[in-house]
């Protein structure tokens, strides 16, 4: 288990565990965390998954894939630290995490 | 009302517990609808996801609990009540209730039809075999899973994406895989022909043989089958068959209670029915889209959450349009297959990138000049910019769309 925190747009924190080996994504949908729609299911198709990761988690996470690169890169709210949270696998290196949520994910 | 009823409270029922009907329940929770909401499915589980049981939960890449749409104690904890197990038999319209197959009788005050679709069974003689297996539901992989074991021969019957899928997972565990297919191409009925060649090409380069053009006529075997006959000299040997050629709305609740149904349940845009306590949504129904101006019956995750929004709107006296362009998805080996829109009616087919060669390229389907719809494979770029450019029925210019050194956020002039 490895604590993530999860940060609604409004502020709301979530801070929950997650079972290591499934994806941040999971981690929200299983805590029912709003914020994430992950409509294709952990896919890396649809883009309803974002999260804003920190600076200093990034080297902690594996690196973004070109699908995610070019999926986020069509995303209405990307930014620089944007990642698609269910190509982010819950491992030991993430306990305390603090991934922050779009405004939408439409 | 019955004795069995007596005493429920009339809320929102939800007949089908699967993508459409756990998107709206979860909907009408954070829309803040506080009244009962009832959830009656015939399967064991709670509501799960179904493209991965063709990918990875086929691949036993992902557990049992992974597919799940919520968490099982979501349900609890938004205080919905869910009966498993358990067949919706028939409405009864005026009493408004809903009466199962077991003899109980859920009163309603809005009724969600959310049963989905099933398997189309095929009709020649040896079908009831054993080991002639359908790809529906989690039951329906255990079944498959039993058999794959390296080196065993499987038949595919229908080279549809569910098929395609199930023959580039058998292949990965060391399965020797025929897929026949009817139609001249593999997966004839969504994508153009250059798309049904690429995926021929990455088939055979995996080892896995495609026929095309071939219709079986029957299945033969001592109790379980042991040959796949062609009717056309065509024989092929199998240890267990897969049959993947369709499947049909389930609208025979809905048509047996006298509600409009024409090639799936008739809903507007706001998935209301003919009867104005009666709501419908996912692969169950047909509906209007404003995209295209005409009505459309989809097979997708995307369409099944959209629909489900909107019912937990319209159910609580809302009003939540369903206008959106379709999109969907198929993963086979290291391919990404993400189509955007319709094709059908187009009038040229723009090819960006290289299909004879490489594992990555997109076709845009122009109406006379106007984009509506994309086969991405490996393109992310070409598929997010088409769900857009389609919304907006912008006119493309096919030199440009070719044109790999214009980037796609670059398309429009
Ligand atoms: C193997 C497979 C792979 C797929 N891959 C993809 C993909 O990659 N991308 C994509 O977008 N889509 C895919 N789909 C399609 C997608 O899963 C469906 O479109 C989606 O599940 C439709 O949701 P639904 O709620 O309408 O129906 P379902 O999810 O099928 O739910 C309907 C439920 O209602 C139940 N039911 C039916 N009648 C009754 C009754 N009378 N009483 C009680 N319960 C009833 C059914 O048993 C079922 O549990 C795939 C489907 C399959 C089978
Ligand atoms: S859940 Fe769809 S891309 Fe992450």
């Amino acid at each position: 288990m490895t604590k993530i925190i999860y940060v609604e747009h409004n502020g709301t924190e979530h801070e929950v565990d997650v079972a290591n080996g499934l994806t941040v994504m999971e981690g929200a949908v299983k805590n029912m965390i709003p914020g994430i729609d992950a409509d294709c299911g952990g896919a890396c198709a649809c883009a309803t998954c974002m999260v804003f990761v920190p600076a200093e988690w990034e080297a902690k996470i594996p690196p973004k894939e070109d699908m995610e690169i070019t999926m986020l890169d069509f995303c209405e709210h990307t930014q620089e630290n944007s990642r698609l949270s269910c190509q982010i696998p819950v491992t030991d290196a993430l306990e305390g995490m603090r991934v922050e949520m779009p405004e939408s994910q439409h | 009302m019955s004795g069995e009823s007596a005493g429920r409270a009339r809320g929102i029922v939800v007949v089908g517990a699967g993508q459409a009907g756990a998107q709206a329940v979860a909907s009408l929770r954070t829309g803040g609808y506080e009244g009962p909401i009832t959830m009656i499915g015939d399967e064991t589980y709670a509501p799960y996801q179904r493209p991965p049981l063709s990918k990875k939960f086929l691949a036993g890449e992902i557990s049992f609990d992974r597919l799940y749409i919520k968490p099982v104690e979501f349900y609890a904890q938004a205080n919905v009540e869910l009966v498993f197990d358990t067949r919706a038999a028939a409405i009864n319209r005026a009493d408004k209730e809903v009466l199962t197959g077991d003899g109980r009788v859920f009163p309603y005050s809005k009724l969600l039809i959310a049963t989905g679709s099933r398997v189309r069974e095929i009709n020649v003689p040896g079908f009831d075999l054993d080991g002639i297996h359908y790809l529906r539901s989690i039951a329906d992989v255990q079944g498959i899973q039993s058999k794959f074991r390296e080196g065993a021969r499987l038949v595919v019957v229908g080279g549809g994406y569910i098929g395609l899928e199930v023959a580039a997972v058998a292949k990965k565990h060391g399965l020797h895989v025929t897929v026949l297919e009817t139609a001249d191409r593999v997966m004839a009925r969504v994508v153009d022909p250059i798309v049904s060649h690429f995926y021929e090409r990455v088939h055979r380069a995996e080892g896995v043989i495609i026929e095309t053009g071939v219709t079986v006529s029957g299945f033969e075997g001592n109790g379980r089958v042991e040959k796949v006959d062609c009717g056309d000299g065509r024989l092929y040997d199998a240890d267990f068959v897969v049959v993947g050629i369709g499947i049909i709305p389930n609208t025979e609740l809905a048509v047996d209670a006298g509600l409009h149904v024409e090639n799936g349940i008739v809903v507007d845009e706001f998935t209301r029915t003919s009867d104005p306590d009666i709501f419908a949504a996912g692969d169950c129904t047909n509906h209007p889209n404003g995209v295209y101006g005409h009505r459309l019956r989809l097979e997708s995750v995307h369409n099944a959450i959209e629909q489900g929004k909107s019912a937990a709107a319209a159910m609580t006296g809302g009003a939540l349009e369903y206008n959106q362009v379709p999109w969907f998805w198929s993963d086979q080996y290291d391919l990404k297959l993400q189509i955007a829109g319709l094709s059908s009616g187009y009038t040229q087919a723009v090819v960006r990138g290289d299909p004879e060669a490489g594992r990555s390229f997109a076709v845009f389907y122009l109406k006379d000049g106007m984009l509506i719809a994309v086969d991405a494979i490996n393109r992310a770029p070409e598929f997010m910019m088409s769900r857009l450019l389609i919304a907006q029925k912008a006119k493309l210019d096919p030199a440009r769309l070719r044109d790999e050194s214009i980037a796609m956020k670059q398309i429009v002039q």
